[in-house]
């Protein structure tokens, strides 16, 4: 691949910090009460004051509640990089993408990266929240609300996963399978909002949002904030944790072009992002010991999995289904319980998790090997994608190429 | 005074209008671009294959497959609560393009990805009807 000859992934950014909030279905404050927790969070985990921090790039999740207007809530000054993110559950990959291209590049040296939200209130259920009805659209747009295409994601992602299931032969087990593994993981994460166990029987008896997905496929609409700090792989060997390097990242974004000839539902942005990924870490596919997926559904981990090349396109539900992705597979997969299990911080709950596991201070759930962790944070319907692999190795690549 | 939740209805505006004009006269319309020939749903103000911006309204077939479908159970809408379980499909057109809407004729348990289907309007609001499809 040719990257810029000036451009060293293994000497360019590393996540030094991470902090996360209670992740809850109450209202405890609001989302910029919840970013300030977070950063502030980071900043200590890191070892750094809040001078320190140079730079902030700001993702808002569904109810807008963060906004540039964020800095001068926490008092930043004199920042040398400052930005709204937005491309939907993927910002936060791209945030980190952007915050270690600025250290390496001298923009700052200290970038706090955060995602807050506070979509639960007194009164405003997950589904009002996420599908509610508030909008009274006009002209073409007022079709779907009459025909009753409400729950926004829940129903495009139902039915992407039915296309999947028309293909290929997906089958409701196989997408029982995924959310089955996920929580096992989370029984072992204190911060995962859902510890109980699952069997795949708890996972049919679960109710139906809309079908192919019943509640077990869905996500968790979470209350809660989570920041990291990025800074340049030099400086973060100073600092209080053991770095976790950016060694490799890459964006994929198909557009949905909802007419024929495409394959929307059943492909996504992972497809053109993992090449770019991969080729800058020096690594490929067969070389990541752990996976952090976005999985705001289990069909997302399914066809991420595929688009990453860990099984062939079409093949992902046979893949899940016996067991691979959870504690002790050979394929360990979102580690922390996920989205489905664990919380739904948009793209940082993987994010985070893969900080945790990197660094191996994953306690319980730890994963043994953790050379490469990859990490994968998708927004829209399959529309936007951002990877990042990371690892606590900056030479990983390297030491994977020379095998 | 009732305090029912009003059915989700649609609302024609000037943009739509030649659409819902023919829907009312039982034809599925769509736009299509005098340069580059692709028809497009919903309606848009440049064409998304060459970005040009010279769109004429046409007469479509109203034949299709069904690309997709789901069935609605959980109620996001109150007015909606009597209609559930629901489904809601999404039908490639034999010009091209993806619509979102609903099947009518059949049952849910027998919708099909696949299922050749032919344009059915529904009149949703007094004068106005939107294109659900049915099997052909």
């Amino acid at each position: 691949m040719a990257y810029s000859a000036s451009f060293n992934p293994s000497g360019g950014g590393a996540i030094a910090g991470l902090g996360m909030t209670a992740m809850t279905r109450d209202y405890t404050k609001s989302a910029s009460g919840l970013a300030a927790e977070a950063i502030r969070l980071a900043i200590e985990d890191a070892g750094l004051t809040k001078d320190d921090v140079d730079g902030l790039l700001i993702n808002a999740g569904v109810t807008q509640g963060v906004s540039l207007g964020l800095q001068p809530t926490l008092g930043f000054r004199n920042l040398k990089l400052v930005n709204h993110m937005n491309a939907a559950g993927s910002t936060a990959g791209q945030m980190v993408q952007f915050a270690s291209l600025a250290v390496q590049a001298g923009l700052a040296t200290t970038v706090a990266c955060v995602f807050a939200d506070a979509p639960l209130r007194p009164g405003v259920s997950a589904g009002a929240a996420y599908g509610g009805a508030a909008n009274r659209p006009r002209g073409m747009a007022s079709l779907a609300p009459a025909y009753g295409f409400f729950g926004a994601a829940n129903t495009m992602y139902a039915l992407a996963a039915r296309r999947h299931m028309a293909l290929y032969g997906t089958t409701q087990d196989q997408l029982g399978a995924v959310a089955v593994s996920t929580r096992a993981w989370a029984t072992m994460n204190p911060a995962a909002m859902q510890r109980e166990p699952m069997t795949l029987e708890d996972y049919h008896n679960s109710r139906w949002i809309v079908e192919p997905f019943h509640l077990f496929d869905c996500t968790l609409v979470t209350n809660g904030a989570i920041a990291v700090i990025v800074t340049s792989a030099e400086r973060a060997r100073d600092l209080k944790q053991p770095p976790v390097y950016v060694i490799g990242m890459g964006q994929g974004h198909p557009g949905n072009p909802r007419r024929a000839g495409y394959e929307n539902e059943v492909n996504t942005g992972a497809i053109t992002a993992r090449d770019t990924a991969f080729g800058m870490a020096g690594v490929g596919v067969g070389d990541v010991d752990v996976r952090e997926l976005y999985d705001c559904y289990t069909y997302t981990t399914m066809v991420t999995l595929e688009d990453y090349g860990f099984c062939r396109k079409g093949e992902g539900g046979a893949f899940v289904a016996d067991g691979r992705l959870g504690p002790g597979g050979s394929h360990p997969t979102n580690t922390g319980g996920g989205q489905l299990s664990g919380y739904y911080m948009w793209g940082m709950t993987p994010v985070s998790e893969a900080v945790i596991q990197t660094r191996g201070q994953g306690g319980e759930r730890q994963v043994p090997q953790h050379d490469v962790v990859l990490v994968s944070t998708q927004g829209g319907i399959l529309d936007h994608h951002a990877t990042l692999i990371l690892s606590p190795d900056p030479a990983a690549g390297t030491a994977k190429g020379s095998r | 005074m009732t305090t029912e939740a009003q059915r989700p209805v649609p609302a024609p505006d000037d943009e739509s209008a030649p659409f819902f004009d023919g829907a009312a006269r039982g034809v599925l319309m769509l736009q299509r671009c005098r340069d580059c020939s692709a028809f497009h749903w919903p309606v848009c103000e440049v064409c998304t294959e060459c970005l040009r911006d010279d769109l004429e309204w046409v007469e479509a077939s109203g034949r299709g497959t069904v690309h997709t479908f789901g069935v609605m159970h959980r109620v996001y809408h109150p007015a909606l609560a009597k209609d559930v379980p629901y489904n809601l499909a999404v039908v490639e057109l034999d010009e091209g393009p993806r619509v979102s809407a609903a099947m009518v004729g059949v049952s849910n348990e027998k919708i099909r990805v696949g299922m050749p289907v032919q344009v059915a309007f529904e009149e949703m609001a007094p004068g106005v009807f939107a294109p659900k499809f049915k099997p052909r």
